[in-house]
């Protein structure tokens, strides 16, 4: 912050440039999500790195992370990296999975799992049948 | 402060975990999810927080350089545009309360599309509305930091509040940044 003071006179028609690209960039997104590029990921992956860029934009001129000491960005970068690796492995997990139903959708897909629970209602016996999908519990 | 910034990015980290895992598994019905979402009202929203973002750093820029009347008035302009946010997500909340459009299962939308699309509007909930009270929450610290401004209290040598609501203010810009073609431009 100390070398913010030196940038005054220039800074704020520099921040009247970023504003500009900012809103020209939410015009670019807008745009692009009229076009299809193939697949919904794709339109996806393109959003987001407009995003990405708009976010850096804002880091690095209003937040004046460019003129701050480095342990800020590397803080924030730092979060950033973490978010990416905890967005990483469970898209890795759920990747290798069949379908995962979620719990207040579980009801319709009970027919699909039906199939599985003739083999598990003899091991447990009638009485406390397991939900249906659920493994059958060892005694 | 870019510490307390951090955890902030990783506590909305999870929500958008919890969006691409389940964007990866049911992209039909974000999809269908989606198009019952006002993309100029998202639109509008964005530049709206987008401009706010730009009187804030000007307020913190005129707040270092000693123009008293020039930062108030900006602190004012970003007040009003965070207000102007606000509003025209209530109308947004109106109309989807109004359909059903609800999470979990409160969903109550009977116009078809997918079940899953429940889940789309968990998502939309948890992730604006936890974005709406960091806004709410920027507004009040704006005020503080305009009441403060009023009486004289910052200058060249002193201006580090209103740097440090700036920081939080720009914040909540970059997680709406990443929230409107998230939510809204699905396609």
């Amino acid at each position: 912050m100390s070398d913010h003071a030196h940038a005054h006179s220039s800074s704020a028609r520099i921040y009247v440039l970023i504003l500009g690209a900012l809103l020209v960039l939410t015009g670019v997104t807008v745009g692009a999500a009229y076009v299809n590029f193939g697949s919904s990921s794709i339109n996806l992956i393109i959003a987001v790195l407009i995003a990405t860029v708009k976010a850096t934009l804002v880091a690095m001129f209003f937040m004046h992370l460019r003129h701050d000491p480095p342990i800020n960005a590397i803080i924030f970068v730092s979060s950033l990296i973490f978010l990416g690796l905890f967005l990483l492995f469970p898209l890795i997990d759920i990747g290798s999975r069949d379908k995962v139903v979620p719990y207040g959708l579980r009801v319709q897909a009970q027919p699909a799992a039906q199939k599985q629970a003739p083999a598990a209602a003899p091991a447990s016996g009638g009485a406390h049948a397991p939900a249906p999908g659920a493994p059958a519990p060892a005694h | 402060m870019w510490l307390f910034l951090a955890t902030e990015i990783l506590m909305f980290g999870g929500l958008f975990v919890g969006y691409g895992l389940m964007q990866s598994v049911y992209p039909e019905a974000w999809i269908a999810g989606h198009h019952h979402l006002d993309r100029i009202m998202g639109a509008i929203n964005t530049v709206f927080l987008l401009c706010s973002s730009f009187t804030m750093v000007m307020a913190v820029h005129y707040s270092s350089t000693n123009n008293k009347g020039k930062t108030i008035m900006n602190l004012l302009l970003t007040l009003g545009f965070a207000a102007g946010f606000l509003v025209i997500k209530y109308f947004e909340y109106a109309h989807k309360f109004h359909d059903g459009l609800l999470p979990g299962r409160f969903f109550a939308y009977h116009g078809g599309g997918p079940a899953e699309q429940a889940m789309f509007f968990g998502f939309y909930f948890c992730m604006t509305g936890l974005h709406g009270i960091h806004v709410v929450i920027g507004m009040a610290l704006i005020s503080w930091i305009t009441l403060r401004a009023m009486k004289g209290e910052f200058s060249s040598a002193y201006y580090t509040p209103v740097d440090l609501v700036g920081l939080y203010w720009h914040l909540v810009d970059l997680i709406w940044i990443y929230l409107f073609p998230l939510l809204y431009l699905v396609n």
